[in-house]
């Protein structure tokens, strides 16, 4: 018999949740990641290249993780599907089951079940320094002989921790057999689960301990008030490290931006290029990329208070509330990641196993005030309460509070006829320190997702915009300001019918045109519309000044009502159309949000009007 | 009858008491067969020594279950189906 036996140039790594795989992802491959989609949907697709103990080139695949093949996510679907070559990726050369040595009793059934899918596999007994702190005995070779696999230890977080690895996969391996592989039903996991704890008991030696150090710190940050008071205070502190820190190093960003148009500005002659690149690229990127620091932040601290562990406590902690409005504590994590943006919460979904809490949470997250908004929202509170910093504070935060309360009670409308409950069944991982190097990666892919944004979609927005400030409209004629003979004003009026009655000009109704595509670049855009329509001593002015004495208090306030519900932006609608698969549900989050922003513009508009005259 | 041989469900177990798991009720609706897969595949298995660590601010209501190394946040409904003998 001839075995077909090559050295693996292909492999995928396959684990339970919190096994510490992806810290072991980036580990091995560093900066040579590539984050893309799987096909169809949208669970993060991480391929990277690694290079063996022999320099051999390797390509990585950084499997969602999977409890079990037995798939009740959308994550591990994906998994499943790649491992049992369902899907249109390539089958691995090697499937790497990463497994947590701390915690073999769980981790090894999906290495039993792995190893019934015809791939060659290597058993990677991850944390294994944690293992070893907590005196818990492994008995390697024992292990390995019992699965019939080659066993490796590795610690994710150390430098050197992959060296085993890195060495064993420069040993040939046979090529994946062909096996047809079909769900297990109850008898067969049980059958597998008494093949563990008999493996268990055979290698692993471990001293009896009445509760882990986790237990400890939970009887506090899990204590039903004492919990709920420390993530009231977390939240808190996040937000103030957002909104001061943030606005710090986007302070000095605008200094960059505002030096560089000034340069510019002197060293280029008057003309339509000139106005281009000052007004339309510095401008109009310029004013979105000072959120950068804000978006940053808040990641860093999702990210940091995700891999320590204490997010899904967080969760736990508000699952009842978010019952009420029948969700689970799950939709947290998604509805909190939202108010950086709502593309990477609707991502997050993903992890929630019933459909309609995912779908419910999805169709809200647009409600959690993203950081897009934040500028929109500063503009304005500053342009209601001038020199009033406490008033404006209070205000920012109603309007964070009117988002979560609405996006609560629309919750509540969706589910209110359900009967049943969604599952919770949710994972509370051991605490552990953040590892470094995953948040800096992690923080470093958020950028690049931003940076890409900026330098494609709302660049080219902002040149538009541009452009149709500065071409006159064919149909205008010689009077008026160079704003009401332009393309753009046309439109602006043009769609004055629709705004009049909640008391947008037409100024604003053209700003609002490209914030469809970007939410940021109203500011922008409302930039552009004083700065062109003025003349050269208007130029410079403040737009919050000329915000507000030029418009009425109503208006003001309307277009903050308008900003909290809007349907926006083009993005968040592409990820909902892909993430449901349907365009009915990115129709119907679209409709019930312009229908919510409407009426309560108009109806703080009128009433606004008809208390103040 | 001594304490030993009574059985509990799951979420009638009092906080941070240890219990031995007895038996998983069957499922009665379809709906719940991918419920009980999936606690037997996490470990929730005749045998295994459990206990609640912690309860969510909504009276009992979830619940932290530690069974081995791992702990789950179970509604009470999900841990109805876990039947328990608590230690004496």
């Amino acid at each position: 018999m001839v075995v077909d036996i090559t050295l693996p140039s292909h492999i995928a790594l396959l684990g339970n949740p919190n096994c510490g795989k992806t810290a072991l992802f980036n580990l091995l491959t560093g900066s040579r990641q590539k984050v893309a989609n799987y096909a169809g949907v949208t669970v993060e697709r991480k391929e990277g290249t690694l290079h063996t103990a022999s320099g051999r080139r390797v390509r990585v695949l950084d499997l969602p993780g999977a409890y079990s093949l037995n798939a009740i996510s959308n994550d591990e679907a994906v998994t499943r599907d790649v491992v049992t070559g369902r899907s249109t990726e390539l089958l691995p050369d090697l499937l790497v089951c990463v497994v947590d040595a701390t915690n073999l009793r769980l981790h090894l059934r999906l290495v039993l079940e792995a190893r019934r899918l015809g791939i060659p596999l290597l058993v990677a007994l991850n944390k294994s320094d944690r293992a070893e702190k907590f005196g818990i005995r492994i008995d390697m070779e024992r292990l390995g002989s019992e699965l019939g696999v080659p066993v490796v230890r590795t610690v994710g977080v150390s430098v050197s921790g992959a060296r085993e690895l890195l060495a064993r996969l420069d040993v040939p391996v046979s090529a994946a057999a062909h096996c047809v592989w079909h769900a297990p039903d109850i008898d067969a996991v049980t059958h597998t689960q008494q093949e563990v704890h008999r493996i268990y008991e055979a290698v692993v030696t471990e001293p009896a301990v009445e509760s882990d150090p986790s237990d400890h710190i939970d009887r506090v940050l899990m204590h039903p008030w004492w919990g709920l008071l420390i993530l009231t205070a977390v939240l808190f502190v996040i937000f103030i490290a957002v909104f001061s820190v943030g606005d710090m190093l986007a302070g000095g960003i605008e200094t960059g931006f505002g030096w560089l148009a000034t340069q510019v500005t002197a060293h280029m002659d008057e003309g339509l290029l000139r106005g281009l690149l000052v007004e339309g690229v510095i401008g109009g990127v310029g004013g979105v990329l000072v959120f950068l620091p804000q978006i940053l932040i808040l990641f860093f601290f999702i990210l940091a208070l995700e891999s320590s562990g204490y997010l899904p406590r967080a969760a736990f902690l508000l699952d009842r509330p978010m019952s009420k409005a029948g969700l689970s504590g799950r939709s947290f994590i998604p509805l909190l990641s939202s108010f950086a943006c709502a593309i990477p919460g609707i991502m997050a979904t993903r992890s929630i196993t019933d459909r309609h809490a995912r779908l419910t949470t999805i169709l809200i997250a647009p409600l959690m005030a993203c950081s897009a908004r934040i500028p929109v929202y500063t503009l304005l509170v500053a342009a209601l309460f001038p020199g009033e910093p406490f008033t404006a504070t209070l205000i920012m935060v109603g309007l964070y509070a009117l988002g979560v309360a609405s996006a609560m009670a629309v919750a509540w409308v969706i589910q209110r006829r359900r009967r049943t409950t969604t599952p919770l069944l949710m994972e509370l991982p051991s605490y552990e320190w953040p590892d470094a190097r995953s948040l800096l990666i992690g923080l470093w892919e958020r950028a690049m997702i931003f940076l890409r944004r900026v330098g494609t979609i709302i660049l080219a927005l902002t040149i538009i915009m541009w452009a149709l400030y500065s071409i006159p409209s064919p149909r205008a004629n010689a009077e008026g300001s160079a704003m009401e003979r332009s393309i753009a004003g046309e439109i602006g009026r043009g769609l004055e019918f629709v705004f009049r009655p909640i008391g947008f000009n037409e100024h604003i109704a053209i700003a609002l045109v490209p914030g469809m595509a970007a939410r940021e670049v109203v500011v922008s855009s409302l930039g552009l519309v004083y700065a062109m329509e003025g003349d050269a001593d208007e130029v410079g002015a403040q737009l919050e000044e000329r915000i507000s004495t030029e418009w009425t208090l109503a208006t003001k306030l309307s277009l903050l009502l308008w900003m909290v519900f809007a349907p926006q932006c083009i993005s968040t609608f592409v990820a909902v159309k892909r993430e449901t698969g349907s365009w009915k549900y990115m129709w119907l989050m679209g409709g019930y949000l312009f229908a919510l922003a409407y009426l309560a513009s108009l109806f703080t508009y009128q009433l606004t009007n008809a208390l103040t005259t | 009858m001594n304490e030993f041989t009574t059985e509990l469900q799951l979420d009638e177990l009092p906080m941070r008491h240890w219990a031995v798991i007895h038996a998983i009720r069957p499922a009665v609706v379809p709906a719940d067969r991918e419920l009980l897969l999936r606690l037997t595949e996490l470990g929730f298995l005749p045998g295994e020594r459990v206990r609640i660590t912690a309860e969510g601010p909504g009276g009992r209501e979830p619940l932290a279950v530690r069974v081995g190394h791992t702990t789950f946040a179970l509604r009470r409904r999900e841990a109805s189906f876990i039947l328990v003998r608590p230690h004496a």
